[in-house]
């Protein structure tokens, strides 16, 4: 695409400036296609996390934001977290301890699929296409990190996000299971068609990405 | 393209939650302004039901004319200090000492419960044991002491309020104890003692330089609320204290009894006396914290590493110890008392044990009873309400607590209890409001509410904010991530605020006795009332149940997420 | 706005039109039971005797199966704060809708309400079915309480007479009046005390060493005044002064009132205390808190004795509730129950020779336990010194030995 700001569909961050008192903080202004990747880089401290919060929803209010955030042509810059609807993924699962596995998708899936029958279904099928079959009832705390990542993912797809937001969600996997699941997060996006924003400090991940990447420079001073 | 200020999202949040923390801050400053209010003007002699309409400082002339007026404020302000200075010196020198030892988590784990034994039961377990005809006389006597007949000592009731204090620092040692685990990680404790440790010094001499200024500052309020308690409080006094005369709290309830109606008047002026007792009492000890402060700078470039503290450390424990031990010891004498046939001095063991005395008092029991169960129910149920309304609003609002906030939340903590509550019960009486039960709640409320904000602050404010904006992003709302999210993940530290509110509103004394007008009679109002004369056995029943109803309700904290979250490794609680 | 806000309380809870409706007339006592059905009584009653406590118990169980009538007791520490919370309810305009629907009263507390107005007026006690039984040939204290007349307006409950104990076991041969005390004092220093005045048993023994000391009798009869409170109360400060450092901790702390004291004898602390019940003793070793070697004595000159009451104040918000309840407190039935030293052993202010010979065998069956006098052995009865008297003594006291450093 030759000009990516002019994209009438995917995800577009234009012109954003995040200060921090009166220190600006980064700047960027990117667009992802949907199924593609933006993988913005950047060593702690660089606010990449704070881009990803800004663009979820949920800026802490000591920072100050500039600029807009569209999906698919529709500036959705003043609407609370829960109206996105971008999946957010964090390098904890963070899965409801106080919930099963079930009760956790069933939590996420989206109320569109309605009665009780079909929204087990509906929980039990994504569990098979991870792998995870008969783990409905199993309580979260017992499962292993590749597992419980998986459940988080299936979590964010059931309630039919219309992005991906990812903050560093593979830093705290092991190697084997790193590749893996990066492989599956991925592929979901892309068979689904939706556009990922991935903030990392990894290369592999940039790499694996296969997107474009844009490096956050270290604050100024 | 314009550069557009992008605007803080709207958060359609609930226009009602609002009302929960001004609620809650109207709770804490309106009892005691009005209360305050109606002690300071009859004091200065307006009280216009009582024919009082000019002002004057009659009423204070003539309480300076009471016998052994100043001898009382000085037994208030010094069993305040004293009290307040060594608890806390106790649990600093021990914490200093200990932290990270293995006898650290024992000892952490004995004197967490001891926090919700009443005041007023572990006086009396302490009179028992203490008395010259009591429990450590009678276990040797007459073998070692050649005694068949009890010593002609003063202890308990002595002159200087000693006994007292000691009833109080057996108390509020699990609570700066408590306070003091809370705020040990904020402190960097672990850490800082490290380094400290690394550099040579010895544990005590570590903890003083490196961790006590983060440390105090977090727990300045809390102490501040021991010394203004201590040096107003009534029920502990009736039990222990001194009774020629009495400490100035205690005085100020009887002239607040006295059926010459123009007595009022004096109680007023003694009310206000109060106050300045506790303010000077706070204003001595902030000015020790500078003297301290500065004294530790002076120390500090000497570089001495005071290596050789063991003596220190063992004194630490050992006082510790022995302040669990002291109320462990009284509860069990309570209970033997409370089953004893005949036991006169110097036998060591009654001579018969029946349930006869729990038969006989247990009828008049029931009534108080169910008014303390109830009055606790509802005081610290809407205490956590109010706390969730009020931690939930701080959230939505991306507030965070400012200092200013916390002295609100400790005022009516560190204003003497008898000062605000003899003006609130004249404002409730012109309300018609004395005697009901609406109004003891509200009062009990004012008590319960800091220590339940208290207690669930820290883990409410330390919940993984992400699990939020998890939920957020799977399309829920505010209300959602609040009832489905954050309170079952905090089941657990919830019920134990309730709890902790539970605990305070059984073991209060004055504000149900003052607001209910007696018609409210709790069971602690029924033991505190037996304090001056009734059967020990008696006490031993009504103070043996009062003690055991707080742990009831910890009981009930623990074993509901039990029960609820038994499949649920993760919301076990951890360590 | 503040009259807006308690009309408007007092309309909800339904006091303001309940006590206008006028005050019942006792002698008409089935109209009388009929408006105390369903009523609540909240009855202010000094509650640090459990055996007391569970009288009043029963007796609410009682009127509520008779007459529907809902006792409730408030227990008091002090009955002088329940006369303040009185004045204070009238001083704030409470004129009906009281709290306090009946009182247990005798004395200073009786008087100060008599005197304000804050009684309720006209001699009702004295038209009630059971005062016809009442002993007022033999106990002319159920007439004038602390010399002031009590013209029907509190109804005699029950009789006080100041009684000494002592343990056989211990001490075979107790003083008997207060110069012996003071000589077996001094062979015995700190197996005395006295509850610190002003408990009502303390302060009686400060009114029963003024009677034996003091040198005219007469004087205690009438107001006091700084004059005749000087002459009669030299004696009794000399003799505190001595006893002070012979007393239990040297004076330096009191018990508060006779329950205190009575433990001290059950811990062998001291060897001679006293109550205003002549069966407390016998009372405490059926309840294990005495040996049974403990008896009773009263003095050769006689003791100070009393009647005590249950007044009605004039807001009280049950009116004939109270009245019922009053009633039954002086019935035969009640009265015998009350003087079984087993519940309670408060002599009765009954005539027993004068009841129906049913009732009257009722009595003559208590066993009165082997600690207690027999009536005819109780000694003769000195009368209570004028009310004005006892605030003096108080405060004088308090000023003389209520500080010690």
């Amino acid at each position: 695409m030759s000009d990516p700001n002019r994209t009438a569909t995917g995800l577009a961050l234009r012109d954003i400036t995040i200060m921090l008192r009166q220190a600006r903080l980064l700047t960027i202004d990117a667009c992802v296609a949907p199924g593609d990747v933006l993988t913005v880089m950047g060593a702690s401290g660089s606010g990449k996390s704070t881009l990803l919060s800004f663009v979820a929803g949920f800026l802490d209010p000591v920072f100050f934001a500039t600029g807009s955030v569209l999906l698919d042509g529709v500036d959705l810059t003043t609407l609370p977290a829960e109206q996105r609807r971008f999946g957010l993924l964090f390098q904890d699962p963070l899965l409801f301890p106080h919930l099963s596995v079930g009760g956790n998708l069933l939590f996420g899936l989206s109320p569109d699929i309605r009665g009780r029958a079909g929204r087990l279904a509906a929980v039990i099928e994504a569990l098979a296409e991870v792998d995870l079959v008969g783990f409905a009832d199993r309580d979260p705390a017992t499962l292993s990190g590749g597992q419980r990542a998986r459940v988080a993912l299936v979590r964010t797809l059931l309630s039919r996000p219309r992005a991906l937001l990812l903050d560093e969600p593979f830093s705290k996997l092991d190697v084997s299971m790193k590749h893996q699941i990066r492989t599956l997060v991925f592929e979901r996006a892309r068979a689904r068609g939706l556009p990922v924003l991935l903030v990392t400090h990894d290369p592999d991940d940039a790499r694996a990405a296969g997107g474009q990447t844009i490096n956050l420079s270290p604050p100024c001073p | 393209m314009a550069r557009v200020l992008a605007p803080v999202p709207n958060r359609p949040g609930s226009p009602l939650l609002i009302l929960l923390p001004v609620l809650a801050f109207a709770l804490l400053i309106g009892p005691v302004v009005a209360g305050l209010l109606g002690a300071v003007l009859p004091a200065l002699g307006f009280l216009p039901t009582l024919g009082g309409t000019s002002l004057s400082l009659a009423a204070f002339e003539e309480l300076s004319t009471e016998p052994g007026l100043w001898w009382s404020c000085w037994l208030s302000l010094s069993i305040g200090l004293v009290t307040t200075m060594i608890s806390f010196l106790i649990v600093m020198v021990f914490v200093a000492g200990w932290q990270g030892t293995r006898a650290f988590g024992f000892v952490e784990r004995l004197v967490s419960p001891m926090l919700s034994v009443p005041h007023a039961a572990a006086a009396f377990g302490l009179a028992f044991l203490i008395a010259p005809s009591g429990a450590l006389m009678r276990l040797v006597s007459p073998h070692l002491t050649g005694l068949t007949r009890p010593p002609d000592l003063l202890i308990v009731n002595d002159l200087w309020g000693v006994s007292m204090m000691a009833g109080l620092v057996i108390k509020e040692i699990p609570f700066l104890m408590l306070v003091t685990l809370a705020a040990l990680p904020q402190a960097r404790s672990r850490e800082l003692s490290r380094v400290t440790a690394g550099l040579g010094y010895g544990r005590l001499a570590g903890f003083t330089h490196a961790v006590m200024p983060l440390l105090y500052r977090q727990i300045r309020l809390p102490v501040l609320a021991v010394l203004a308690y201590a040096t107003s409080v009534v029920d502990v006094a009736m039990i222990l204290g001194p009774t020629t005369p009495a400490p100035l709290a205690v005085r100020v309830l009887q002239w607040q009894s006295d059926p010459d109606l123009h007595r009022r008047f004096v109680a007023a002026a003694g009310a206000v006396l109060q106050l300045g007792v506790t303010a000077f009492a706070l204003l001595i000890w902030l000015t020790g914290e500078r003297v301290m402060a500065r004294l530790c700078r002076i120390a500090a470039p000497s570089g001495h590493r005071y290596v050789r503290d063991r003596t220190g450390r063992i004194a630490g424990a050992g006082a510790m110890i022995l302040s669990v031990a002291i109320i462990v010891a009284g509860l069990v004498v309570l209970a033997a008392w409370s089953a004893a046939g005949l036991w006169r001095f110097p036998d060591a063991a009654p001579l018969s044990f029946s349930l006869a005395n729990w038969a006989r008092a247990l009828p008049s029991l029931v009534a108080p009873l169910i008014n303390a169960l109830a009055i606790a129910a509802a005081a610290s149920g809407f205490a956590v309400i109010l706390a969730l309304g009020a931690l939930e609003y701080e959230a939505r609002a991306g507030k965070t607590p400012t200092i200013r906030a916390l002295v609100v939340l400790f005022l009516p903590l560190l204003v003497p209890q008898i000062a605000f509550l003899f003006g609130l019960e004249i404002v409730f009486a012109r309300l018609a409001l004395t005697g009901t039960l609406a109004a003891i709640v509200v009062v009990h409320l004012v008590f319960v509410f800091p220590y339940v904000l208290l207690s669930l602050g820290d883990p409410w404010r330390s919940w993984d904010r992400r699990y939020g904006h998890v939920t957020h992003a799977l399309g829920k709302s505010d209300n959602t991530v609040f009832w489905r999210v954050r309170l079952p993940m905090l089941t657990r530290p919830v019920l134990t605020a309730a709890a902790v509110g539970f605990a305070v509103s059984i073991g209060l004394y004055l504000p149900t006795l003052l607001v209910g007008a007696g018609r409210w009679p709790t069971i602690t109002t029924e033991a505190v009332a037996l304090a001056a004369g009734a059967d020990r056995r008696l006490i031993g029943v009504t103070a043996f149940i009062q003690a055991i109803l707080p742990f009831a309700g910890f009981a009930l904290a623990l074993a509901i997420p039990a029960v609820m979250f038994r499949n649920r490794a993760q919301m076990r609680p951890q360590g | 706005m503040r009259r807006t806000i308690f009309a408007a309380f007092s309309a909800l809870i339904g006091f303001a039109g309940l006590a206008q409706a006028g005050s019942p007339d006792p002698s008409n006592w089935q109209a009388l039971t009929a408006e105390a059905k369903g009523q609540k009584v909240y009855f202010h009653a000094w509650g640090g005797e459990p055996r007391i406590n569970d009288y009043i118990a029963w007796a609410g169980r009682t009127v509520k199966e008779r007459y529907g009538v809902d006792l409730v007791h408030v227990k008091v520490t002090d009955t002088a704060g329940v006369v303040s919370k009185i004045l204070a309810e009238k001083a704030a305009g409470r004129d009906d809708g009281g709290s306090v629907d009946l009182v247990w009263i005798n004395g200073e507390n009786f008087v100060s309400l008599k005197n304000a107005g804050m009684l309720l007026e006209r001699p009702w006690a004295i038209k009630l079915p059971s005062y016809a039984y009442v002993d007022v040939a033999g106990k002319p204290t159920v007439l004038t309480d602390f010399t002031v007349p009590v013209d029907g307006l509190e109804a005699p409950w029950g009789m006080a007479k100041l009684v000494f104990f002592h343990d056989m076991a211990v001490l075979a041969d107790p003083p008997k009046s207060m110069a012996a005390l003071l000589k077996w004092a001094r062979a015995n220093p700190g197996r005395f005390t006295y509850p610190q005045p002003p408990d009502f048993v303390g302060s009686t023994f400060l009114k029963q060493v003024l009677f034996e000391l003091t040198p005219d009798n007469a004087l205690l009869g009438k107001p006091v005044d700084d004059a005749t409170f000087a002459a009669a109360t030299t004696p009794l400060f000399a003799y505190l002064d001595e006893l002070r450092p012979l007393l239990w901790r040297k004076g330096r702390a009191y018990p508060q009132n006779y329950g205190a004291m009575r433990q001290l004898l059950a811990d062998s602390e001291v060897d001679i205390t006293f109550a205003f019940n002549p069966s407390d003793a016998s009372s405490a070793i059926a309840s294990n808190e005495l040996p049974d070697t403990v008896r009773s004595f009263v003095f050769d000159g006689g003791t100070i004795g009393n009647s005590h009451f249950v007044a009605i104040p004039f807001n009280a918000n049950a009116k004939a509730g109270a009245m019922v309840v009053a009633d039954f407190l002086m019935s035969p039935e009640a009265q015998a129950r009350k003087q079984d030293p087993n519940v309670w052993g408060d002599p009765t202010v009954l005539d027993v020779a004068g009841l129906p010979a049913a009732e009257r065998a009722v009595f003559d069956r208590l066993e009165l336990g082997i600690a207690t006098l027999p009536p005819e052995k109780l000694g003769r009865t000195l009368l209570e010194p004028h009310a004005t008297w006892l605030a003096r003594l108080e405060v004088e006291w308090a000023r003389r030995y209520g500080v010690n450093q």
